[in-house]
């Protein structure tokens, strides 16, 4: 009898496997729409309005970038953005002198802290920015980075 | 998808989760150019990054090619407790993905 149900749950475990492993194996949509054109935009600008629907920034005293004043190597420079604002929806970071100045956005839920570290590629000494999505608002902070070697170099 | 690509940290400090990661992902912009051939190498980076927390979404992340490679990033959410699940999961631009689930510790 014991045999019987070890059987049997051995069969159920594999049968899950199966599903589990075709899961896996199927595309994971797990993304929304990308914005593409958000993320081709070529100004600050554009890609703000793209990304977020309004190009009107409010200079906030409120958001933090924590970034080296210079960076070595552009390719991989440490950002940080805190922001004291409340009901933060989005964090978004741009970099002014890069061919395609959004390197990232991040949504935020109604536990997540107004704060995301992340790294990123600059590509020449330049002012990086970021947004912050505030109660429908956007506000925005920004720093200027020295580079010494690009992080877009071919 | 044998080989892991999402190394997860995660842990309570006071009422908050902190969550730290490190992505193995090439990130390539599709400007650089392979030296030898001088062939520009196709662009491969992530675009989507999704953070739950027992199966909620806390952080949902867009990534353009600028990111930098084997993108490293940390977020902070609250009400979380140790033992809680947290899942990673991210997408690229060629239809590739990889998930990871880990408790809180």
């Amino acid at each position: 009898m014991k045999r019987r149900t070890l059987l049997k749950s051995s069969l159920t475990a594999g049968v899950a496997g199966i599903a589990a492993g075709a899961g896996l194996l199927t595309p994971q949509v797990v993304m929304a729409a990308w914005p593409k054109s958000a993320f081709k935009s070529k100004t600050i600008d554009n890609a703000v309005k793209n990304l977020l629907g309004s190009s009107g920034l409010a200079t906030s005293g409120d958001i933090t970038i924590k970034a080296p004043p210079i960076a070595e190597n552009g390719a991989v420079v440490n950002i940080a953005v805190t922001s004291k604002l409340k009901n933060v929806s989005s964090i978004s970071i741009l970099v002014e002198k890069n061919a395609q100045p959004l390197t990232s956005s991040f949504n935020l839920s109604s536990v997540t802290e107004p704060f995301v570290k992340t790294r990123v590629k600059i590509a020449k000494t330049s002012r990086v920015l970021a947004v912050v999505k505030s109660g429908g608002k956007l506000y925005s902070a920004s720093r200027e980075v020295k580079v010494t070697i690009g992080g877009c170099g071919g | 998808m044998a080989v892991n690509t999402i190394r997860p940290r995660v842990w309570v400090d006071g009422d908050l989760a902190i969550l730290k990661m490190l992505i193995t992902h090439p990130m390539e912009t599709g400007r650089r150019k392979n030296k030898k051939t001088g062939k520009k190498i196709p662009a491969h980076y992530i675009q989507s990054l999704i953070v739950e927390h027992n199966d909620k979404v806390v952080l949902d992340g867009m990534l353009g090619p600028a990111v930098s490679k084997n993108p490293f990033m940390q977020c902070k959410f609250k009400g979380a407790k140790a033992g809680d699940k947290v899942t990673i999961k991210w997408a690229d631009n060629k239809g590739e993905s990889d998930s990871k689930e880990v408790k809180i510790s």
